[in-house]
């Protein structure tokens, strides 16, 4: 018996464990069916197929994903591209193929969501052809019992189709970790691994052992390996449903659990959750797009209905964070080549005081009103001048809970400074990221480097936090970080106090720093630090959790 | 031609189901005999009854976009996709 590769490793798309025979799927296997008269009725064709796919969908999410494809399999100019290709003498078949690639071609040019869908125009475009040549769309393997789905890639028309009683696990070789895929796995719970390579030739017909959380395959697994993986994933799972309430490490230290709102509903949706506040209020909803700028009446009212909904818990608003890149007409800012370098965020305030002024006395009025004390924090301050003269111009309008956000590396460098005349500081780690890495958050070609686990962004984390140690003032972090279990861990160990997130993150969150004590967070903040690059940190801190 | 200029208000930019949300009702006017086009200021326009055409634009939250309509009701039309490229129809999925 061969011992040579017995683990897989991807990437963890979806997590949880599942122990099934694997099945290779090739869906490049198809049935002849009449062919489609033309390209118009190709269209027809793939959408009524699609349309009666929607329908059978397994989750309100695949049949959102197949509502997409059935537009893009409709859409008018990508049918008349293919009609002028047939003109200029292509085949129909070849003509929808290669209209959809150059529709592909330039989604994937834009990166990021954008080109996440490249992939779909292609998967339309290869319906059209197989109509237009009489195959059959391939069907689901049904081996009559539990499996492990095992392909190159799932196309998202498949996945919206999973039964999760049939396919109890999946693992692909291709796929990221926010393709269709992943996003359909974890939505019906099924674990999955994707990203890895060599798994179809590998796994087929094999009893597998998907391990989603960690992102390994083990091929022909032994009952003990079986058990603990099993064992793991229950437990934690346990402890998920257990905990409850306010945040804390294993060893009792509070770690305020918050979450981050744009809007009023938002708000209020999330108070009725199990959160102990809101870590980030954007405001930015009452600005954008406005040729005039609120009233103050309006804005005291917006404000104050976010303070009632959460009553004693914490709220934390954020000034207006505008730019040339999140325009707002009324402040009459000027175009720039380089927004996210620009009069951003604070920095409007040199031009537009009184903007800044109202929206602070609002917040003092509203504070009154409801008899609550909100906490009030500037974005994209730089210095400590900067911070200075927003804390005496908050303090003057009479709010108590002045603080700012490090977003920006000279005020993580130089903490101490610019955090002397506040009263909490709030890490923005996708700006500071951004700023650190010199990566630009829209473009998709660098998203690599703008990964929260850089070791980089934690130097900056951990700075910001020993300029704060001087004056026990409270640390924050407010970006996607956040709402990472294992990096949460990190942050508790470099000192950060609070973490803010989407809600839906909180109860992950929550369970993982339960488990920690606070040595051991510690620790976890020394082994990624030392690590090289973002995948050997989480690696390291994934091993030392457990 | 009547022309409107509209600001994304979406988080996620004129993407995902509110550029699906977008095209559908340009479709609807395609089909009363208005014809939509959509583009940033002072380049080419697209068919703003085409979803790859619109997401093609690339267009993110707080992008300025302008809309022109051709056919009769071209005004009502246009308000209608102002009015909805104006809402949030993100804001829950934060």
């Amino acid at each position: 018996m061969s011992t040579v590769v017995t683990t897989l490793t991807g990437v963890a798309a979806s997590h949880g464990s599942v122990h099934a025979r694997a099945v290779g799927w090739d869906p490049g296997t198809a049935v002849a069916v009449e062919p489609a008269a033309d390209i118009d009725d190709a269209s027809a064709r793939v959408v009524a197929d699609l349309r009666f796919r929607a329908a059978a969908a397994t989750s309100p999410e695949g049949a959102e994903v197949l509502e997409a494809l059935v537009m893009f399999a409709a859409d008018p100019e990508l049918l008349a591209l293919a009609k002028s290709r047939v003109d200029t003498g292509e085949t129909p078949e070849a003509a929808v193929r290669s209209a959809a690639s150059t529709y592909a071609e330039q989604l994937r040019g834009l990166g990021g969501y954008l080109a996440e869908r490249a992939p779909d125009v292609e998967d339309v475009g290869a319906r059209l052809a197989d109509s237009l040549a009489g195959r059959a769309p391939a069907e689901l393997p049904r081996p009559g019992h539990p499996y492990v789905l095992v392909a190159r890639d799932l196309a998202p028309a498949d996945t919206a189709l999973l039964d999760p009683q049939v396919v109890v696990g999946i693992v692909t070789e291709q796929g990221g970790p926010t393709s269709h895929t992943t996003i359909l796995a974890r939505s019906l719970g099924i674990p999955a691994v994707v990203a890895c390579p060599g798994a179809r030739a590998a796994l087929d017909g094999h009893e597998v052992l998907v391990d989603g959380t960690r992102g390994e395959v083990h091929l022909d697994p032994d009952a003990d390996l079986v058990a603990s993986v099993e064992s793991r994933e229950q437990q934690v799972a346990e402890r998920r449903a257990q905990a409850t309430g306010p945040g804390a490490t294993a060893d009792g230290v509070p770690v305020k659990l918050l979450v981050n709102v744009g809007t009023v509903d938002e708000a209020v949706a999330a108070a009725g959750q199990d959160v102990e506040g809101i870590g980030l209020f954007r405001t930015e909803f009452l600005f954008l797009g406005r040729t005039e700028e609120p009233e103050l009446a309006e804005q005291i009212e917006t404000y104050a209905a976010v303070l009632e909904a959460f009553g004693e818990r914490r709220v934390v608003f954020r000034t207006l964070d505008a730019g040339s890149d999140k325009p707002v007409p009324f402040l009459g800012l000027a175009e720039e080549e380089n927004p996210a370098l620009g009069v951003r965020g604070l920095r409007t305030a040199t031009s537009r005081l009184d903007v800044l002024e109202r929206q602070l006395r609002a917040f003092a009025e509203a504070a009154s009103r409801t008899g609550t004390e909100p906490w009030v924090m500037a974005p994209m301050v730089s210095t400590p001048a900067e911070a200075d003269a927003f804390a005496s111009l908050a303090r003057g309008t009479g709010l108590h809970h002045v603080g700012v956000m490090v977003e920006v590396p000279s005020a993580a460098l130089r903490a101490a400074q610019v955090l002397r005349s506040v009263d909490f500081a709030s890490i923005g780690t996708n700006d500071l990221a951004q700023y650190a890495l010199a990566a630009d958050r829209q473009l998709g070609d660098v998203a690599p480097l703008l990964d929260p686990w850089q070791p980089a962004l934690l130097d900056l984390v951990a700075s910001t936090c020993t300029g704060a140690s001087g004056r026990e003032l409270p640390v924050g972090v407010c970006g996607e970080a956040a709402a990472d279990p294992h990096l949460a861990v990190v942050l508790v160990g470099l000192g950060v106090r609070s973490l803010s997130m989407a809600p839906r993150a909180v109860p992950a969150v929550r369970a993982t720093l339960a488990e920690a004590h606070l040595s051991l967070c510690r620790r976890a903040a020394e082994v990624a630090r030392a690590a090289a690059d973002p995948q050997s940190a989480r690696s390291a801190v994934a091993e030392l959790l457990g | 031609m009547p022309t409107r200029t509209a600001v994304i208000a979406s988080s996620v930019g004129l993407h995902a189901r509110p550029a699906g949300l977008f095209v559908g009702i340009a479709g609807e006017a395609v089909r009363s005999g208005v014809t939509v086009t959509i583009g940033r200021p002072g380049e080419e326009h697209v068919n703003a009854a085409s979803i790859l055409s619109v997401l093609s634009l690339g267009a993110r939250q707080g992008d300025v976009v302008e809309l022109s309509a051709e056919g009769e009701n071209a005004d009502a039309v246009l308000a209608r996709l102002v009015d909805e490229l104006s809402v949030d129809r993100d804001a829950k999925a934060s």
